[in-house]
């Protein structure tokens, strides 16, 4: 009777162990919410992870957020001993820092992705995902070239000096620079809106005709709309973001004149990643490779597929 | 221009030798309206010379604050938190009430109340951590910041906080308004700068603060209740950070994790280009407001010329407040000073 009794239980608990095995953990690490685009990421990353687990029972996502690069270092630690996750989704705060713990990760044998920032190593990742900062610039040079003529005069806040932004800069300017448009002067704006609308209120102060701007960002770009509806001029110009904040699609669809298109740089490309992750475990196609996301010109006609009220972001 | 007048008060002091040495920051000042106006003459209209002196008044009434605290032997780091948590603290509660009592003045006069008793609370929460849990001013503000920091990005789940903008219209006018022709935070910054020079010079709390920062173990023993000083001071740095909340809100009408970043710092560097010593003692509230409008200049006047690289913004505001206290430490005229005994 004991024996039998013990044997059950041993049986169960075999059974117990080989069904948690079954499941398919995976691990996402990624910057903690300290600003907007980051809170949107975080909120989508939170809706997918609720999505897919409600229609895959075998997956088990786990998020991790970190506040700074050796943070998440010992993050994708804690996923690889205690989590022993089969697959790691990783936007790393930092290049450099992080090649090294995601090569540890993979060296156990999980399913790696990279979302956004790259690594400085190659063929680590199995995929990388990221938005597209070259066309970005680009797309809205276009636009903005699709607005104004030459000898009109544009002013540009820029994010925070990091190689993104750079990359950004550039791809404007290069589309830009044939078409007579005069850049007046290009400031950092740090992706703040107090930035914005301080270095806005000194644009407007030292240029007397500006007939557009690319703020390049939302949050910059909320600063700016205030600094320009102070000094009455907002009808004489408009105004470009990019990212794709609620506010901001909100004002598209509703026909804003003053920030009338924004260009797309989803903080949902997290939830894009975990999808496609997990088709790696659930779907018979193949998934490794590379995924460059658009960065579409969101205006009144297409809007209302880029708006999420409920996002924080 | 109360500048004068701090000369003046502590003139009865003839240890003190006030010459050039006082007027520092603002001869560094003066220099610097001189050399904005060569650089673009767009500098010295008075649509920009106002901007300047709106921009100031956040981090000058901080300064205010900062004064005190500094002068009592103190420090704060608390205030660019503070200030973020209580703007969106504000923020919610008027958003609420905008719902039941309506979109009109009380909504707003309500959500100014509050932000002052948050600003009473929070300096009275550092200064008794400080005072009767001896723990160091340093420490405890650390662990403040991080805690009104940490709360703010929670209530905006990560994102920013708005003010809803029918009840942003009713309070827009206290940013965005004039009173003969001087903009609203300018009267508010230039009255808190006058009250805090009265009480730092002109009354028994203010000689407390400064005995408290020279020797706090003497000041003890004559009969000077030094925790309650010490307190009195960090609750009148909660005050001023509430007060620039309230001016601060209806300018952009939104609090997020990246409110007030760095304002402790640039209070600090405001009170020390002033001419306060660091280490405590001695104070002066005309220096900090000098300091602060110093500092909004070179950022200003950085906006309004493409000749130096954008990269190099904070080298140059590094150069010109070492420049700026080492002037004011009285080296332009070779004399020396000894600041504190």
């Amino acid at each position: 009777m004991k024996t039998i009794l013990i044997g059950l239980l041993a049986a169960t608990a075999l059974a117990g162990s080989a069904l948690a095995q079954e499941k398919i953990k995976i691990g996402v690490s990624i910057p903690a919410a300290t600003h907007g685009f980051m809170g949107g990421l975080n909120w989508h990353a939170q809706e997918a992870e609720k999505r897919l687990e409600k229609a895959h029972p075998n997956i088990d996502i786990i998020i991790v957020t970190a506040d700074g690069p050796a943070d998440q270092a010992s993050d994708l630690e804690d996923l690889v001993s205690v989590q022993k996750i089969n697959a790691l989704v990783v936007l790393p705060f930092e290049s450099e820092p992080l090649t090294e713990p995601v090569k540890q990760v993979k060296a156990t044998g999980a399913f790696i992705t990279v979302v956004d920032r790259g690594l400085s190593e190659p063929g680590i990742e199995d995929i990388y995902l990221a938005g597209n900062n070259t066309e970005m610039g680009k797309v809205s040079a276009q636009y903005i070239k699709s607005r104004l003529k030459s000898g009109d005069n544009i002013v540009i806040l820029r994010g925070i000096p990091t190689v993104l932004d750079t990359e950004r800069f550039d791809a404007f300017m290069a589309e830009i620079k044939d078409s007579g448009i005069k850049v007046l002067d290009n400031k950092f704006a740090n992706w703040n809106r107090d930035d914005g609308f301080e270095v806005m209120q000194d644009f407007l102060s030292r240029f007397p005709d500006i007939d557009g701007v690319w703020a390049q960002d939302d949050d910059i770009t909320l600063g700016v709309v205030e600094a320009v509806k102070q000094a009455k001029r907002d009808k004489d110009m408009f105004i470009v973001g990019g990212a794709g904040m609620k506010e901001i699609i909100k004002g598209v669809m509703d026909g804003n004149a003053l920030v009338p298109v924004d260009v797309l740089y989803p903080p949902a490309l997290i939830a894009t990643a975990m999808d496609i992750t997990v088709a790696n475990f659930t779907s018979n196609g193949p998934v490794r490779g590379r995924y460059i996301l658009g960065a579409p010109l969101i205006t009144k006609e297409n809007a209302k597929s880029f708006y999420f009220p409920d996002s924080p972001f | 221009m109360s500048d004068t007048s701090v000369r003046d008060g502590a003139a009865s002091k003839p240890k003190f030798k006030f010459d050039l040495a006082a007027a520092g920051p603002l001869l560094a000042l003066i220099f610097l309206f001189i050399l904005g106006t060569v650089i673009n003459p767009e500098f010295i209209n008075q649509g920009n010379v106002s901007n300047i002196m709106t921009r100031s008044s956040f981090i000058g009434i901080i300064a205010v604050g900062a004064t005190f605290v500094i002068t009592a032997g103190g420090i704060d780091l608390s205030v660019g938190s503070m200030a973020a948590f209580i703007s969106g603290v504000m923020i919610i509660v008027m958003d609420r009430l905008a719902g039941s009592i309506g979109v009109n003045w009380w909504t707003v006069i309500a959500g100014c109340g509050l932000s002052v008793i948050l600003g009473i609370g929070a300096g009275a929460l550092n200064g008794i951590l400080t005072t009767r849990g001896k723990i160091e001013a340093f420490i405890v503000t650390l662990g403040t910041m991080g805690i009104y920091r940490s709360l703010v990005t929670y209530f905006a789940n990560g994102g920013t906080l708005s003010l809803g903008s029918e009840i942003r219209n009713v309070y827009r006018p206290i940013y965005y308004e004039s009173f003969f022709a001087i903009p609203l935070p300018v009267w508010v910054f230039a009255l808190t700068a006058v009250i805090g020079w009265i009480v730092l010079n002109r009354t028994s709390f203010g000689r407390h603060c400064l005995a408290i920062g020279s020797n706090e173990a003497v000041a003890k023993y004559s009969a000077i209740n030094v925790d309650r000083v010490k307190t009195l001071t960090y609750i009148i740095q909660g005050l001023c950070v509430s007060l620039a909340t309230i001016i601060y809100v209806p300018r952009l009408g939104s609090a997020s994790a990246s409110t007030g970043v760095l304002w402790e710092l640039e209070a600090i560097a405001a009170v020390i280009i002033g001419g306060t010593i660091l280490k405590g003692g001695y104070g002066r509230i005309g220096g900090s407001v000098v300091g602060a409008i110093l500092l909004t200049t070179i950022g200003n006047i950085l906006n309004l010329t493409d000749i130096i690289s954008n990269y190099l913004n904070g080298a140059v505001q590094g150069v010109i407040i070492v420049v700026a206290v080492w002037l004011q430490r009285g080296n332009l005229t070779g004399g020396r000073r000894k600041s504190t005994d």
